[in-house]
This record gives structure tokens, sequence and C-alpha cells, in this order.
């Protein structure tokens, strides 16, 4: 089998998991299944950025926040339509993308982690801010009769669930293939030697500007997502938590794959979700595996398969 | 006829300077040899000619056309390639891949032509058994020709090589020098080197620098005379 075949083979596989999943699950946790994709087209966005370009972003949390009250604000406030609502998420979360990345990509290692993060804060400080139409720590809910399309009422686990997958295939396999693109191999060669690329002719700047666009445009989707299918927006998605989650996520899941996110975050809700059914020190159980994870598989679950079994790993 | 050219190309650093007012020529098609004791500013002096080191005045210019104010990878596009002094490849990418992220600048939107290219560069250089292994787990003299290959794959027009044979065994050097000259006549080298069987066995035209400044230009027996160059290499005091 070739490259492209494998690799067709294998993501086709996983969506194709994921389709069989919600006849098997139960509703408790296909439900939780609906989340885990939402947070993966997240993840996947992260790592565009982080996994494949090799910049490590500390503030990715507004871009998802940016789909999210684009989302919210344009269908509470608005009145838009669904669709156009969720164009608007997007535009907004690549807009901001556009704007930090051209400033904060002066910078590079600590100091971008820290314009990152600083930006993000920015973000979050401007929705409390902005308290009156954003209700701050309290947020708003997106009514369920706002929550239709097409006459399918998204409130509903079956709806969820199946927007959930639309969404999360179309990222999975649209991100699958720019990695295989000469823009995606462009991006791993900044990540692993900047400066030859440079040197080889490639106009490296604009590589990691356009990296940034699509990460905070992928981000955006999933905030957006998120709130359209939870039904709820607030100023907690905007916080360096959410900015955090997606690094914790990718590096778990196995940084610069193209399935290492949905993994890590699928790893870490269910590692979650059962180690608080045992205790309630359950952060304590989920800890005690991550620093396993990072002892004894530091490139993440999907990066020591790669290193380990199957080379040829997208 | 000269490919490329420079005016008074000067960079200072601090108080030093590294290089002082050289007007060079570049004849095109032939092997070109920048020879000088370590510290005579030749890296520094490539550095500003393909745009990866700003000068602080002067004037490069490429088939009469001035490129000084191009960033590095415009210079490259134009038909510049460069390679390092120390060495600097994808390390944790295989040995193809290294070659391929080269060769996709150019040839990407063809497959077929892609991989052609690719394969006949690995070739070239006598590395195309490693095109599967990773980078980075190459000999140091493996890793070098690999870096001439990701040179080479681009068809350069000009072809600045910064100390290629350093850390190469004697029969690679052999070997090199063979390589460089069946890739004169279509590109137009400009070689940095110590290695004196190199130089005079490959250049076409010497240039030798020495603290910053040109020296002497010639032929190779015209250099091997010069009693000035004689002295800068050998360090007399009154040179």
């Amino acid at each position: 089998m070739t490259l492209n075949a494998k690799s067709a083979t294998l993501h086709l596989s996983v969506l194709a998991a994921l389709v069989a999943l919600f006849f098997v699950l139960p509703p408790y946790h296909s439900g939780n299944l609906a989340r885990i994709m939402v947070l993966a087209i997240y993840a996947m966005g992260y790592n565009i950025l982080f996994g494949y370009t090799g910049l490590l972003s500390l503030g990715h949390a507004m871009f998802f926040a940016a789909g999210m009250y684009g989302f919210g604000l344009s269908v509470n406030l608005g009145g838009l339509p669904l669709p156009l609502a969720f164009l608007t998420g997007m535009a907004c979360a690549a807009a901001l993308a556009a704007v930090t990345g051209f400033l904060a990509l002066r910078t590079s290692g600590v100091a971008f982690m820290i314009v990152t993060l600083m930006f993000a804060q920015t973000a979050y400080l401007v929705v409390l801010y902005f308290g009156t139409y954003t209700r701050g720590d309290e947020g708003f809910v997106i009514q369920s009769a706002d929550r239709m399309i097409m006459g399918v009422d998204l409130t509903s686990e079956g709806a969820r669930y199946v927007a959930a997958l639309l969404l999360f295939s179309a990222c999975f396999l649209t991100l699958a293939r720019i990695i295989r693109s000469r823009f995606g191999r462009t991006l791993v060669a900044i990540r692993e030697n900047e400066e030859r690329a440079r040197m080889l002719g490639y106009d490296t700047g604009a590589h990691k500007l356009k990296a940034m666009i699509l990460s905070g445009l992928i981000a955006g989707v999933a905030g957006a997502a998120y709130a359209m299918l939870f039904g709820y927006v607030g100023a907690t998605f905007a916080t360096v938590q959410y900015s955090i989650f997606p690094l914790l996520w990718v590096l778990l899941g196995g940084a610069g794959t193209t399935i290492g996110p949905l993994l890590g975050v699928f790893f870490m809700f269910y590692l979650i979700d059962f180690s608080s059914s045992l205790t309630t020190a359950y952060m304590l159980v989920a800890g005690v595996v991550l620093v396993l994870l990072t002892m004894f598989a530091p490139q993440g679950l999907m990066g020591e398969m790669r290193k380990r079994v199957f080379a040829w790993l997208p | 006829m000269n490919i490329l050219e420079t005016k008074g190309l000067t960079k200072v650093y601090g108080g030093i300077t590294a290089n002082a007012d050289i007007d060079f020529a570049l004849p095109r098609g032939k092997i070109t040899a920048l020879i000088g004791p370590n510290g005579a500013g030749k890296s520094t002096f490539v550095g500003m000619v393909s745009g990866r080191t700003p000068a602080t005045r002067g004037q490069v210019l490429f088939e009469g056309r001035d490129i000084s104010t191009l960033p590095a990878h415009e210079r490259i596009q134009l038909g510049i390639a460069y390679t390092f002094q120390i060495t600097s490849i994808f390390p944790r990418l295989t040995v193809y891949e290294n070659v391929a992220i080269a060769a996709r600048r150019l040839f990407g939107k063809d497959p077929a032509l892609l991989q052609t290219k690719i394969t006949r560069a690995l070739e070239k250089v006598d590395i195309a058994v490693h095109a599967e292994q990773i980078a980075g787990d190459l000999s140091y003299g493996h890793q070098r020709l690999l870096e001439i290959a990701m040179g080479l794959v681009q068809e350069p027009r000009v072809f600045i090589l910064d100390e290629p044979t350093q850390g190469l065994a004697e029969a690679e050097v052999t070997g090199f020098i063979e390589l460089i000259k069946s890739l004169a006549g279509d590109a137009t080298i400009l070689l940095i080197e110590h290695n004196m069987t190199v130089v005079m066995g490959a250049a076409d035209w010497i240039t030798v620098l020495d603290q910053g400044m040109v020296l002497a230009n010639g032929t190779p027996e015209d250099i091997g005379s010069n009693a000035a160059v004689q002295a800068a290499y050998l360090g007399k005091t009154d040179a």
C-alpha cells in the first residue's frame, strides 16, 4: 500500500469507528463522545501550530472563545440564522488569529508563549468588560428554539452526535490532506529547522502566519460548534485553563500526528470520568497517569506508536 | 561575463569591520574559490550575498539586478543555493524527505518529476542507498553530502558552498572535487574552502580575503606564487 492509501485507510477507519460507536454506545457515552469530538476539533487546530509548525501558543482559548462568542452573539443579539452565525464565528477566530499572529510571530520560543498568553488574557478581559452583551462569567444560553438547522433539532442526542461527527470529519479529513500537501510538509520543515527552510527559499514568516490563521480558524470552528451543540457561551472558555487543555491533549495523544488530538481528548476525558467515579481525589489519579505517560511515552500515545511500530503515521 | 557582483559590500559588527568595501565578481559557469585565513570574513561575505546576514552597506548584483534589499528566501528563489558551514539538515526526517523539502518548492506540482529529481540528486552524491534512513543517524560525511544534494536538487544558477569538505575523508574529498567539476558550466560555483587540494584541484579562479578585505584575485597559479597571499597564510608580522 502506498503512503497515501495507508493514510486514507487510517482516517476513514477512525471515522467509521465513530459512526459505529453511536449505534453501540449507551446514550451517556455517545453524549460524551459528541463533546469529545468537538474538543478534538479544538485540539486538531492547536496541533497545526504546535505539532506541525513547532510554535507553542498559550493563548488558543481566545480563538476558541472568538468562535464561540462570534457565533453566540450573532444568534442571540444579531438574530442570524445558524449557518451564517457559524461562519461569523469562524471569521472572528480567523481575524483574531491573523492580528495576533502578525504581532506575536515577531517573537519566538518563550517570548511567543508569553505574548500569546497576554493576548488571550486581554481577550478574556474584553469579554468581561463588555458584560452587558456577553454576560461575563455567568455567560448566556442559546435557546433551544434557536438551535434548529433545516428543521433538525440540534438539542436531540442523535442530531447532536451527527452534527459533531460531520464537523469533526470535515476538519479531520481537511487537515489530513493539508498535512500531506506541500504547505504541510513545509510547516514540518520549519518545525525541524527554520533557518534551513528559509535558506531553501521558503518564506517562513508567511508560512507561520498562515499556520496561525488556520490553527485559529479551526479552534474557532470548535468554539462555534460547542456553543451550537451544547447551547452555552461563557467566559470560562476564554480563561487560561482552556489554553492549557489543548496543549495537554495534543501532548498526550501525540503532537504532530493526525489522530493524536482525538485520542488525547478521549483519553483525558475518560481518565477524569473514570477516576472521579473511584475517588474524590480524582485529579491525583489523573496526575499520576499523566506523569507516567510523560515518563514512558514522552511523544504521546501516537508518537510512541509512530516510533515503535508505524513509522508512516501521518 | 559575471553572474554575480558585489560593490562596496561592508559588514560592521559593533566596532569591528568584518568586511570592508568588498568589490567582487563571480564569473559565470566557473568554479571560484574564496579563501583566506580564519577570521578573514569569508562566511560573513557569503552570508551577505545569500541574504542570511544583513549588510551594513554596499550592493549585491545578480544578473545585473540589484538584489541588496531582497530577503534571503527571495534570493534563493532567484536561483542561489547555499550550503551551511555547520551542517544544517532536518535531522529527524528521512534523507529522502530532506531532499524532497529542498526540491518541492520547484517541482512540487509534478510528483513524478519530483521523485526523479530527488533520486537523481541522491545518486549524484552517492547516498541513494540511505534514502529511507533518518538523516540525523547518518555519519558526518554523509550528512555533508546530503546537504550538497539538497543544494543541487534545486538546480541553482549560483551554488555557494561554505567549507563543504570539512570533516570528509580523503577518498570522499576526491569524489567531491569530481562532483563539483561536473556541476560547473550549468551552475556557477562559489566555494569557500580551507583544503588547498580542493582549491587547487577544482577552482578556475581564486579570490583571497584577509582581514575583511580582498587581498588578491587570480588563477590558481597566480595565487600560488603570490607573495602577499603566502604572507597572510604564514602569518608574517609585516603582512
